[in-house]
């Protein structure tokens, strides 16, 4: 009786077997790197604003205290954007008749908001809280880079779970004096361990231990 | 090895849930009957398709990007805001005449949650259902919002210009013709505007009418004192108290603050002396559940017995000698402890009981002590149902041309012998203020969306004279206007904001620096020594006074032995809260039905009539009949009928329309309360009602524990001798590590009235949908914590029990090994989390719970389903959860962190009482207490240290961090031991 399947049948058969495991794995591969890549994260995606807002100028160049603007970072878990009426207390006096500034001043005038684009997201169920990270010594850079060498605003970090917990499990790594938070591009002493350093400062600010830095509810409720 | 607990099923249990259980009939679940229908439409194809399904379409959820989103930030920033974090501001709610003090959240302008003021004499920091559902009402999206005449929509200028014509047309003949009708008015700058209209035209005429009213009370009073008087109880001085169907523990001028006193004499931790309750009443309530000894009696005959407590406190005098042994033992108590008892008459008893309570008062020398008297709150103290009648009287005549109806519902509430509606035709200018297009705004001309309270300027004041500005949290949402600008718009100045009328009225009253003053009353939400001056008063003497006012209570004249008593709904009050989902939702404290009412009847009086719960029945009493489904309630009076008014409303909105019946339409107004000759007959179909009673049963277990205070002395420990715990020792699993904190909770289970304030509490701070009576059929209702209710004993005379339940936040917590996502998992410190992201819906978990505690979203109640308007109540501090999702009680995490923030910040622990959670905060017995394990002085541990303090279901092992401390009542040792429950049931 003549076979019904030709010999190279098993050839194929074998092939896509494995072929199979692998094609899976390729899948995935994709699937995770796409996850977390700057496709899904928009991470260094500098965003459209309505106004050309350039922080290297404003924080890098002039040397603006983050906390002008952002006044309410140290205390509620909203850093704050500022009030229209922010910007016009400079630029009731500099730049008055510059075209770009234009939105500013109507804004002001009219009383209606100016509308920005959400650079830094997280999603509705993490609730993130700026003033605990700054009093504990984790500084603006960390998390949101140089922004004093961005001329248009871009999220700097994947912002993912993965990320947070880098830190949450071992934020020797990244936490610096409290009084260098508002810092741009500050580095531990030289010559200094940064881990051991970092040990120092985590006792010292009473950080909470790595089961309550990891538990679920720590941020999402 | 140890084996397993064995639970024997006695034959007939201590404690029970239903009647069906006290039977040992099982009753079939809903949920059951669903189940069986999947299983028989569903073969082995169709699950492998499902389940196909479902893993191909797993993955496609989670790679997702997200939306861009905006961020809009002030153009000048207020100066108090910090955004993300809420303020609080002070108001009050009036109801019927009293107001509550509240402190509102508000996120950014928008007003998210109700909590009670501790600075207000009502409230004392708690709420209850009405002020804590309130905020519902506020963005219910059924509220009326536009103005219309005859339907149109029409502008404000168009209604004042014809108020002015309609006033001027009065004003010919002095006001004849113009007729003004209220609720009860509470405000006193509402009543000075009224008074000054009234001046100005002296034939007008201000009518009061709503149903739940004090038209006894103050008719009682005046034959007692002469005058009309409010009292204003001093419970916590009281040993010994006396209610004559008195529900003063859920409604009333101070039920809040009676509460308190009567639950801090109630502790088995830091004893003090505990206070005896007596209560006699026909339904049981939530006073009457909270009563050492509660005696079922017609509401007729309460009379009677009051006279017979009186006579036998008074020594001698008619109908001693035959006393019940009730009688006499109250009656002894009552002596035994002058100037340190209580007797409370209700608010639906004649006049003639309340006299009898005042002079027993007197007689005990109770009154300056336990009851002080104020001239009523309300500005004009008359009996609605007179006034109500005058008016319909008038209006049938054709003597009223112009009616303006400020508030209330008159069309709905009137009761059916009245003809209010085709009364209401002959007037020729009507015009209805209220928050809905209801049944009167569809028949009046002139309709005016009224503001919400949290939308108004305005004052009212509390039980005890304490005045309160009300501040608006928000712009009215629908251009509403309060009541103070409709009756403006009668005078000559018809513009003037309400800000500025009630800024007005109080510039003369502060006194010295005013700005001062007023910005001092907003922030403390009351007006510091506005207390009214107690009165110095005598009763007269009670004998010889039997006639001299005719009893309001009716006798129809009928065939029957049968009572019938008409009260307002435990939760949707007189109809005004039809509309209201959580209130709808919410079981009512005893009977535990939602979103429908019942014709509430005593098992033997039911087992009379051959009636079983859910039959229609038809009721036919003073000429008039409605249809309604009967519910049998132990402990309910015999040959009584309970109906509760404030349901059957057709034009309510979306959910109030169309459930239940109508009771006012059997109502009478010459006996608002009811009265006898009620007839019933079965109307041959039977009506679904939803209970959540029936939900989860005991199996034999000792889940609610029990004892007398005697008892309770002998053996502190009794509530482990009803069941014992294992060790830590005895569990496979390892001992759950302590750490910095170890949240926990404990439940007073001898304070807790089983009021509900909780469960809407927790229902507003955690963005928890409603599902509608179908769903709560289904077992779906998703209360996070619960109030289960118990009896205890015969069936005829029960003692009740309430327990409420949320989340165990077990050690070993069950919940947590069956998840195969890892979407439940325990926090560090001992927070039982729910990972809603990580939620695939299997429900496992809520299989695996033991308490029942954990909730399913079948469907998108808290997301697509919410109306955009009621977007705006969800709290942003919480998740608002998706479809699919398991949810439970968290320990009100959001709130738990935001207490370790503030504290990590300044560099120390959380302290004791600093965090608390929302059913803690609402509850007026402060029957719970919630804290931190770990500091061992903490309230929380202290309670855990009680001898009564039991964990439920503890002897599974699940080490939960939630506990109880059993139920202690304090009987009167002459009563309880001679059986006299069932003995004065068939005396009586």
């Amino acid at each position: 009786m003549a076979q019904i399947f030709h010999r190279s049948t098993n050839t194929i058969s074998r092939a896509s077997i494995f072929g199979a495991v692998f094609l899976l794995g390729l899948a995935l591969w994709i699937f995770y790197d796409l996850e977390a890549s700057p496709y899904t994260t928009q991470q260094n995606v500098a965003r459209e604003q309505p106004i050309q807002f350039s922080h290297a100028h404003h924080a890098g160049a002039i040397g603006i205290d983050c906390r002008y603007c952002h006044t309410t970072v140290e205390k509620t878990a909203f850093a704050g954007i500022p009030p229209t009426k922010t910007c016009m207390n400079c630029h009731a006096q500099i730049w008055l008749q510059s075209p770009y500034l234009e939105p500013v001043r109507e804004s002001y005038r009219t009383d209606k908001s100016l509308e920005w684009t959400r650079v830094h997201d997280l999603p509705d169920f993490v609730y993130f809280d700026h003033s605990i990270h700054v009093n504990k010594g984790i500084g603006c850079e960390t998390c949101h880079g140089r922004v004093d060498q961005m001329p248009l605003m871009w999220q700097a970090a994947r912002l993912q779970m993965g990320w947070c917990l880098e830190c949450h499990r071992n934020p020797q790594k990244f936490i610096r004096p409290k009084e260098e938070v508002f810092t741009m591009g500050w580095a531990p002493p030289a010559g200094v361990d940064r881990e051991e350093y970092g040990m120092k400062l985590v006792k010292q600010y009473g950080l909470r231990s790595r089961a309550v830095l990891e538990s679920c509810s720590t941020c999402h409720r | 090895m140890k084996s397993l607990p064995v639970y024997p099923q006695p034959q007939r249990p201590r404690f029970w849930r239903s009647l069906e259980e006290l039977e040992g009939i099982e009753r079939r679940e809903e949920t059951s009957q669903e189940a069986l229908a999947w299983a028989k439409g569903m073969d082995r194809r169709e699950l492998f398709k499902f389940g196909g399904v479902s893993l191909a379409l797993a993955g496609l959820t989670a790679c997702t990007r997200q939306p861009t989103e905006k961020i809009i930030p002030y153009v000048r920033q207020p100066e108090e805001i910090k955004p993300g974090t809420p303020l609080f501001f002070a108001t009050a709610m009036p109801l019927s005449g009293y107001a509550t003090g509240l402190l509102v959240e508000s996120h950014m302008g928008r007003p998210t949650k109700v909590e009670g003021n501790p600075l207000h004499p009502a409230s004392l920091g708690a709420t209850d259902l009405f002020s804590q559902a309130s905020i519902y009402g506020l963005y219910d999206p059924d509220r009326s919002q536009s103005l219309t005449y005859l339907g149109e929509i029409r502008a404000w200028p168009a209604f004042l210009s014809a108020m002015r014509l309609a006033v001027e047309k009065a004003r010919e003949k002095k006001g004849a013709g113009l007729r003004i009708l209220t609720e009860t008015v509470g405000s006193p700058t509402l009543g000075a505007q009224l008074r000054a209209l009234l001046m100005e035209l002296p034939e007008a005429k201000w009518h009061q009418w709503e149903p739940a009213n004090r038209d006894n009370a103050w008719a009682g009073a005046a034959m007692a004192f002469g005058q009309p008087l409010d009292p204003v109880l001093d419970v916590s001085k009281a040993d010994v108290i006396l209610s004559l169907d008195a529900d003063f523990f859920s409604c009333g001028p101070g039920h809040l603050k009676s509460v308190a006193d009567f639950a801090a004499r109630r502790r088995t931790r830091n004893r003090t002396a505990m206070n005896r309750l007596y209560c006699v009443e026909a339904a049981p309530g939530v006073t009457g559940a909270s009563a050492d000894h509660r005696l079922p009696m017609r509401a007729s005959q309460v009379e009677a017995f009051a006279r017979t407590v009186a006579a036998l406190v008074g020594g001698g005098g008619g109908g001693a000698s035959s006393a019940s042994p009730f009688a006499q033992a109250v009656a002894e108590d009552l002596k035994a402890h002058r100037g340190k008892s209580l007797v409370v008459a209700g608010d639906y008893q004649p006049p003639a009981v309340h006299a009898i309570a005042h002079a027993l008062n007197d007689a005990l020398g109770n009154t300056g002590q336990t009851v002080s008297w104020i001239e009523p709150i309300p500005v004009k103290p008359e009996s609605h149902a007179d006034s109500f009648r005058r008016l319909v009287a008038d209006m049938e005549s054709g003597a009223v041309e112009t009616l303006v109806i400020v508030g209330g519902n008159p069309a709905f509430t009137a009761p059916g012998d009245l003809g209010f509606a085709k009364a209401l035709d002959k007037v020729k200018v009507s015009a209805h203020l209220s928050l809905h297009q209801d049944e009167t705004s569809t028949l009046c001309r002139w309709h005016v969306p009224e503001a919400h309270y949290l939308e108004s300027w305005s004052d009212a004041r509390a039980f005890d004279g304490t005045a309160s500005i009300l501040q608006p949290l928000i712009a009215p949402l629908y251009g509403g206007k309060t009541a103070h600008e409709v009756i403006a718009a009668l005078t000559s100045q018809p513009e003037r904001t309400s800000y500025e009328i009630v800024r007005d009225y109080w510039k003369d009253r502060m006194g010295g620096d005013f700005e001062g003053a007023w910005r001092r009353a907003l922030h403390d939400g009351v007006i510091e020594g506005s207390a009214s001056a107690r009165k110095t008063v005598r009763a007269g003497s009670t004998t010889g006074r039997e006639g001299q006012a005719p009893p309001l209570r009716h006798e129809a004249g009928g065939r029957t032995d049968l009572e019938i008593q008409f009260r307002a709904d435990p939760t949707v009050y007189d109809g005004r809260f039809a509309n209201n989902g959580w209130l709808q939702e919410l079981p009512k404290a005893v009977t535990k039905l939602t979103w429908d009412n019942a014709v509430l009847l005593a098992p033997a009086t039911a087992k009379k009539l051959n009636v079983a719960s859910e039959d229609v029945l038809r009721l036919t009493w003073d000429g008039r009949s409605v249809e309604a489904p009967a519910w049998i309630v132990p402990g309910h009076a015999e040959d009584s009928a309970t109906l509760h008014f404030g349901y059957g409303r057709t034009h309510a909105g979306t959910l109030g329309s169309k459930t239940g019946f109508s009771a006012s339409a059997l109502q009478s107004s010459k006996a608002l309360a009811g009265g006898s000759g009620l007839e019933i007959a079965k109307a041959g179909r039977t009506y679904a009602l939803v209970t959540t009673q029936h939900h989860q049963n005991m199996e034999g277990r000792a889940i609610v524990r029990a004892a007398t205070l005697e008892e309770f002395e002998k053996t502190p420990e009794f509530a482990h001798e009803m069941e014992e715990a294992p060790g830590p020792e005895e569990s496979m699993y390892a001992h759950y590590p302590p750490h910095e904190y170890a949240w926990a909770m404990a439940i007073d289970l001898n304070a807790c009235t089983g009021c509900g304030a909780c469960t809407l509490a927790c229902q507003a701070e955690n963005n928890i949908p409603t599902v509608g009576k179908k769903e709560v059929s289904r077992g779906h209702a998703m209360h996070w914590i619960r109030v289960d209710r118990y009896f205890e004993g015969s069936e005829a005379n029960p003692a009740t029990y309430h327990q409420p339940v949320p989340c165990m936040h077990c050690e070993n917590a069950p919940c947590e090994l069956v998840c195969p996502v890892g979407a439940t998992v325990h926090s560090a410190e001992g927070l039982n989390d729910m990972v809603y992201n990580r939620c695939v819906g299997t429900r496992y978990c809520a299989n695996n719970c033991p308490y029942k505690v954990r909730h399913f979203n079948y469907f998108h109640y808290g997301t697509q389903f919410r109306p955009p308007s009621m977007r705006m109540l969800a709290n942003p501090e919480v998740t608002v959860r998706w479809r699919g999702v398991m949810e439970k009680c968290t320990y009100c995490v959001q709130r738990i962190t935001v207490a370790k923030i503030g504290a990590e910040k300044e560099n120390r622990r959380v302290r004791d009482g600093e965090i608390v959670t929302a059913c803690q905060q609402a509850c007026p017995a402060k029957a719970i207490v919630f804290g931190d394990l770990a500091d061992a002085s903490s309230e929380v541990s202290n309670a855990r240290k009680s001898p009564a303090n039991y964990g439920l279901l503890e002897d599974l092992g699940t080490r939960p961090r939630t506990t109880y401390l059993a139920a202690v009542r304090n009987p009167n040792p002459s009563l309880e031991k001679t059986g006299v429950w069932d003995v004065e049931r068939k005396t009586s």
